[in-house]
């Protein structure tokens, strides 16, 4: 692993799984941070459109209103400047912690290259939208703003006459200037949103709203430091006099100073190359992609589960094009698929009880398909011994990917269907089941976590069926870098399986021919 | 026991929130020391042609095509402008300014930033914008007081072809 990315990712599981403890899993922030600035958005639109009543364009009376706003009506326009301005910082630091966790995560290359890469204008977008916001107020701070940007600008080859030198001197800024700038502070957001529609267009089932719980008390803390701390204006603009000794905002104007350090061609540079380097990271180096699920219409009943599942919209239900009496088939988009195998968890003819010749489902992944998953499973059971017989099915990218002896790996646990695990139990292929996957805030395949759940606690077709004994089943998440803490669950685990009784099978059925018994590998392995 | 884990979650939200509100305008900038102002010497203005204008034959003219006829044809290049700014007797700027434009026929443009200690100070700003090869066409000479962060900038007027302090 890249070591900036480890050291990161080391950063996050340091602040994520205790907020994991004190949230929850469902409600950690920091697993909701694409939500979250979602929901910031939105907070700075309406209460932005709540200001707009009250503020006027002009050179003293823009300063005027937005004093009026915020000493004369404060407990409610002055609460809405705030919540404007605070909630527009929240929106930078969701972005960067967002950007830094997806790089941390390997979230930004292969498929997902294009929601990586569309998030680049979504950061340019939110500072032009913030520093114009700035500028309306015309307060010193404004006027420190107007000129650094105006300079920034002038340094670019494309104007005629500086137009910085319409904030050096007094009588050459006029109350027009202000109406553009308006117009700037509304267009450019506008066209943010639109750009943050792009960013999700690739995502299956985007998060675009926090849990509501979550958007609560982000409300009730953002009302709470308003009180606490008012967004206040920093004296009235004069061009006369240098602004100095004025409060910046270091979330979205932390250049600004090193213009005065570097020069603004250094800021010039160096903003280039960090777009230059967002932008090509997708592909420094690309992601080893294994081969996309393939359809096999004739084990495909068009029951569009795996099309309900995909995370990354990879499959899509399409009219039929064989005989069978089904209307449609599942057709999967090579260039969007990951193979993370999640379809083939969800197929229902995903059984490893199927006798036939060669165990064939209606989607599966060619690089390993569930004819090998059902045979590296019972390859590892024969090597299991003991009172607690525990086969462990891991994600690789979870904790207890590194395992080995009684661990089978795949790309993500929900590849696993569920009578998968019915299988091992009630043929006697192990005494219990860990199903090891990522940490449950952040699952490498979105939805993976989330579907082994809901598919054990029968609220996902295909369920978990009832007759399998749910104490010999566990499920561990736990990130790659808590590999000891999934062990210790694991352990504990196979601890409590070997105290249970000998579990009673519930299968009618024999053995099949095509499928052997653990014993039977013994067996060839040993005369081989 | 649900209701105080919704206190500690509220708690740790409203003290996230309360770091990104405190460093929204802390901890304080300062463009410049304590004690300084700044003098900005900034302007816009076009330098004579590089050549002399022709005054075009009555032949010449009727070659042009009719919506093209003009009298003179002068060389559409500027010359740099040439400006020096002395402070308390000392060299603070020198500088050829080229015109702008790709065709260099645009004015030369200054904008230039000094930041010196406040008080009184001699400030002197001459400017070369014609053919001549030395001395100035224009200059302005000014003691000055220089109040902690003025912005003091001086200008040039075409209209009146002088440089102006204010």
């Amino acid at each position: 692993m890249n070591p900036i990315r480890k050291v990161l990712r080391a950063g996050f599981e340091l602040i994520e799984r205790p907020f994991d403890r004190l949230f929850g899993p469902a409600l950690n922030p920091v697993a909701q941070l694409g939500a979250l600035g979602f929901f910031f958005f939105w907070i700075v639109a309406v209460s932005g459109i709540y200001l707009f009543i009250f503020f006027d364009t002009g050179i003293e009376r823009a300063y005027q209103s937005v004093e009026y706003i915020s000493r004369d009506q404060w407990f409610h326009a002055g609460v809405m400047r705030s919540f404007h301005r605070y909630a527009s910082d929240l929106m930078v630091v969701m972005v960067l912690v967002h950007l830094l966790r997806e790089f941390a995560y390997d979230h930004y290359r292969g498929v997902r290259w294009f929601s990586w890469f569309t998030g680049l204008p979504i950061i340019w977008l939110l500072y032009v939208s913030g520093i114009t916001g700035y500028w309306l107020v015309w307060d010193k701070l404004a006027q420190f703003v107007a000129l650094v940007s105006s300079e920034l600008l002038d340094w670019l080859p494309i104007f005629g006459e500086p137009i910085a030198r319409n904030f050096i001197a007094t009588g050459t800024l006029t109350s027009r200037f202000f109406s553009l700038m308006v117009f700037m502070h509304v267009a450019v957001p506008l066209f943010l949103l639109f750009i943050m529609w792009v960013h999700i267009l690739r995502i299956s089932r985007p998060k675009v709203n926090p849990p509501r719980m979550l958007a609560l008390m982000s409300l009730a803390a953002l009302l709470a430091v308003s009180i606490w701390k008012p967004a206040l204006s920093q004296g009235p603009a004069d061009l006369a006099r240098v602004p100095n000794g004025i409060g910046l905002d270091w979330f979205y104007l932390p250049l600004y100073p090193l213009t005065e350090l570097w020069g603004n061609g250094s800021v010039w540079a160096f903003l280039t190359a960090f777009s230059l380097m967002i932008a090509l990271m997708p592909w420094l180096p690309p992601l080893r992609r294994a081969r996309a699920a393939e359809v096999d219409l004739e084990h495909c009943n068009g029951c569009a589960r795996c099309a309900e599942d995909c995370p990354y919209e990879a499959i899509k239900m399409v009219r039929r094009t064989d005989d069978l009496p089904f209307p449609t088939e599942a057709e999967v988009n090579p260039s969007l698929c990951v193979s993370c195998g999640i379809c083939v968890g969800s197929c229902p003819s995903s059984t490893p009880f199927r006798r036939t010749e060669e165990l064939k489902t209606g989607i599966d992944l060619p690089e390993y398909s569930l004819r090998q998953l059902r045979e590296r499973v019972m390859d590892v059971a024969s090597g299991l011994s003991g009172p607690g017989r525990v086969l462990v099915l891991a994600c690789e990218h979870g904790g207890a990917a590194g395992r080995i002896g009684d661990t089978v790996v795949m790309p993500c646990v929900a590849m696993a269907p569920p009578s998968l695990i019915d299988f091992i139990l009630s043929r006697d292929l192990a005494d219990g089941v860990v199903v090891a996957g990522c940490a449950e805030s952040a699952c490498y395949n979105r939805l993976g976590v989330q579907w082994t759940e809901q598919r054990f606690a029968a609220e996902r077709d295909p369920y978990l069926r009832a007759r399998v004994p749910r104490e010999r089943i566990a499920t561990v998440w736990a990130s790659a870098l808590a590999a000891s803490k999934a062990e210790a669950e694991i352990v504990e685990f196979a601890a409590r399986v070997a105290a249970m009784p000998p579990k009673r099978l519930r299968s009618p059925l024999p053995v099949s021919s095509t499928v052997p018994t653990p014993k039977a590998l013994q067996t060839e392995r040993g005369t081989t | 026991m649900k209701a105080l884990r919704w206190i500690g979650q509220f708690v740790v939200i409203a003290a996230l929130f309360a770091g990104v509100a405190a460093l929204s305008d802390w901890p304080r900038y300062s463009q410049i020391p304590k004690d300084a102002g700044v003098v900005m010497l900034s302007f816009v203005h076009g330098a004579d042609r590089k050549g002399e204008c022709r005054r075009l034959t009555p032949e010449e003219i009727a070659k042009l095509p009719p919506n093209m006829r003009r009298v003179q044809d002068c060389p559409r290049g500027r010359r740099a402008v040439y400006v020096e700014l002395d402070v308390d007797g000392r060299s603070a700027y020198r500088a050829d300014l080229p015109p702008t434009g790709i065709a260099g026929d645009g004015p030369s443009r200054v904008y230039q930033r000094f930041v010196l200690p406040a008080g009184r100070h001699d400030v002197a700003v001459r400017m070369r914008d014609s053919a001549r090869a030395d001395g100035f066409d224009h200059e302005s000479r000014k003691s000055v007081e220089l109040m902690p962060d003025q912005m003091l900038v001086i200008d040039y007027r075409p209209e009146n072809g002088s440089f102006i302090f204010r």
